[in-house]
């Protein structure tokens, strides 16, 4: 269980984060909403402890992270895994480096299996046999899965995952939505998810958030969110330019 | 006024702050190092590019330097009917001053420049976040690798100018000033104490790691995109050069009482 009390965070004098109160439930997939910018990335950088708080806490599994030592949060690290807005490969490893940087790293799998696992990890997302190849060398939607294949080859408990279906056509994109519900149903794996893309929303979430104004102004299944009463969160998911969101910046 | 003020009082807290930064990172890089494993492949790499790849920029800049110096002495001494001297002043510059000195300018623009744009490049890109959750620290995955390369590789290129720059030296004087060979690499050697070859080492030493903080601490506070990049690396090269020249006052001035 993840559970998120308090949370603020600014950047210059912006506040991005407000007092955020989120609960999230182990093994299930919620979905995160939010119009750009609205600090969704920043949301999953202070869960996996890569951004520190100004105000509140961060609680995995009974472990406040906030307070902890970087080689503490390591341990805790090699639980999650995370799927970056960008991909963030390491561009200056292979595609095959990358995915099994983890295994590599941090246990003492030996070689054959490490190949077995990042061939496996590759080819769940669609990319089989292309360890070889550099970053450079790959599409943005390309380098997106690789990220995710990244993500998720150490079989961590708790994936985090910012945009996975964005940029990517939308055959690969149903094709991930289902990855993540595999993962979710066959390995009991807790996601939080950040799109953007409705129709994968309410196909892979069990919970759905809407992150506005630093805060999370509604939360419930997908069915609760599609019947909402409430204007803002309606004028986002019908995706209507008028509404009490009027700011267009 | 009070902006005026206020800015000040900004630019020292920003001031202090890069301090405490960059002090942070020598102290847990130092830590870094001793903690297993270690980063054999990685290091190699380092070597080969921060070192072995140096090797001929050097040899250009301090061969040319040692011609140099034969020859603007030479002006002076010949007047003074004292040429055999030009060997001895050579080497004892080289090794005290410019060997140490001039690499580590060199390296610091070569080497320095390249670590904080492709640290910097790997921040604005969130790699170093990707490492960070990845459960690899940065400091011992990224820094000490090229800490220890530098620490290791710049004193030896240091010795290698200095032995160009005293061959840049005779060429002029043996050939040009027609001092005669033997005599000149007796003065050479006559002249020169190993605390001259040893300060020299011990300041290439300390260049080692500013250029190696400095560069990668840049790197690690990059922000805003290829710009932001491009920023990081030319305030990487102007700091160090301005840290390499004070440490090189300051020690110089500490041998020059130690070791009279
Ligand atoms: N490191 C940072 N330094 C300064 N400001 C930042 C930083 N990271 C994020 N911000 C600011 O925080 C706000 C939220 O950013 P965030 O990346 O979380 O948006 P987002 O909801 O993920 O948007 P998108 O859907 O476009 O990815 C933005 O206004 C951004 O300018
Ligand atoms: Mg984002």
């Amino acid at each position: 269980m993840i559970e998120i009390i308090n949370l603020s965070k600014s950047f210059n004098n912006a506040k991005v984060l407000d007092n955020l109160n989120l609960v999230i439930n182990s093994g299930e997939v919620i979905v995160i909403i939010g119009r750009s910018g609205c600090g969704k990335s920043v949301l999953l950088k202070h869960i996996i402890g890569l951004m520190s708080p100004d105000l509140g806490q961060v609680i995995v599994d009974g472990s406040e992270i906030t307070m902890l030592e970087e080689h503490e949060m390591d341990k805790i690290r090699l639980s999650f895994g995370m799927l970056f807005q960008g991909a963030a490969l390491f561009d200056s490893m292979t595609v095959g480096e990358n995915v099994g940087f983890t295994l590599r790293e941090h246990t003492s799998t030996p070689e054959n299996q490490v190949r077995d696992r990042v061939a496996n990890s590759l080819e769940l997302v669609g990319l089989k046999g292309i360890e070889k190849l550099m970053p450079s060398e790959l599409s943005g939607g390309m380098k997106k899965r690789v990220g995710l294949a990244r993500a998720i080859c150490n079989n961590p408990k708790i994936i985090l995952y910012d945009e996975p279906t964005t940029g990517l056509d939308p055959i690969m994109a149903d094709a991930i939505n289902d990855l993540i519900i595999d993962l979710n149903s066959k390995l009991h794996v807790t996601s939080i998810v950040v799109t953007h893309d409705m129709v994968s929303a309410y196909k892979i979430a069990d919970r759905i958030a809407m992150l506005y104004k630093g805060r999370i102004v509604a939360i419930g299944t997908p069915d609760e969110i599609k019947n909402t009463k409430d204007a803002t969160v309606k004028q986002f998911i019908t995706g209507a330019a008028k509404g009490p969101i009027t700011d267009l910046e | 006024m009070r902006e005026w003020i206020s800015g000040l009082g900004i630019k020292a807290l920003n001031f202090f702050i890069y301090i405490g930064g960059t002090f942070n990172l020598m102290v847990s890089t130092i830590f870094q190092v001793f903690v297993l494993p270690f980063r054999k492949k990685e290091w190699v790499i380092q070597m080969y590019k921060v070192g072995v790849l140096s090797f001929p920029i050097v040899f250009l800049v301090a061969f040319f330097t040692g011609m140099v110096l034969a020859l603007q002495s030479a002006y002076q001494l010949t007047k003074m009917n004292a040429q055999m001297y030009i060997s001895s002043l050579v080497a004892l510059s080289m090794l005290r001053e410019l060997g140490p000195v001039l690499t580590a300018l060199v390296i610091a623009g070569r080497v320095g420049a390249s670590i904080t744009a492709e640290l910097g490049t790997m921040k604005v890109s969130e790699q170093i976040d990707a490492l960070r959750t990845l459960a690899a620290n940065p400091v011992k995955y990224l820094v000490v690798p090229r800490f220890l390369a530098l620490c290791i590789m710049l004193p030896l290129l240091t010795a290698y100018a200095d032995f160009v720059g005293i061959v840049g030296g005779y060429i002029i004087g043996v050939y040009k000033l027609l001092i005669g060979s033997t005599i000149y690499w007796k003065m050479t050697f006559d002249t020169l104490a190993f605390k001259d070859l040893f300060t020299g080492l011990f300041k290439s030493f300390i260049f080692a790691i500013i250029i190696c903080i400095v560069s990668c601490y840049e790197g690690f506070i990059t922000e805003g995109g290829a710009e932001g990049v491009g920023k990081a690396t030319t305030r990487s090269v102007v700091i160090s050069f301005i840290l390499i020249i004070a440490a090189d006052c300051l020690f110089t001035a500490l041998f020059y009482f130690i070791f009279p």
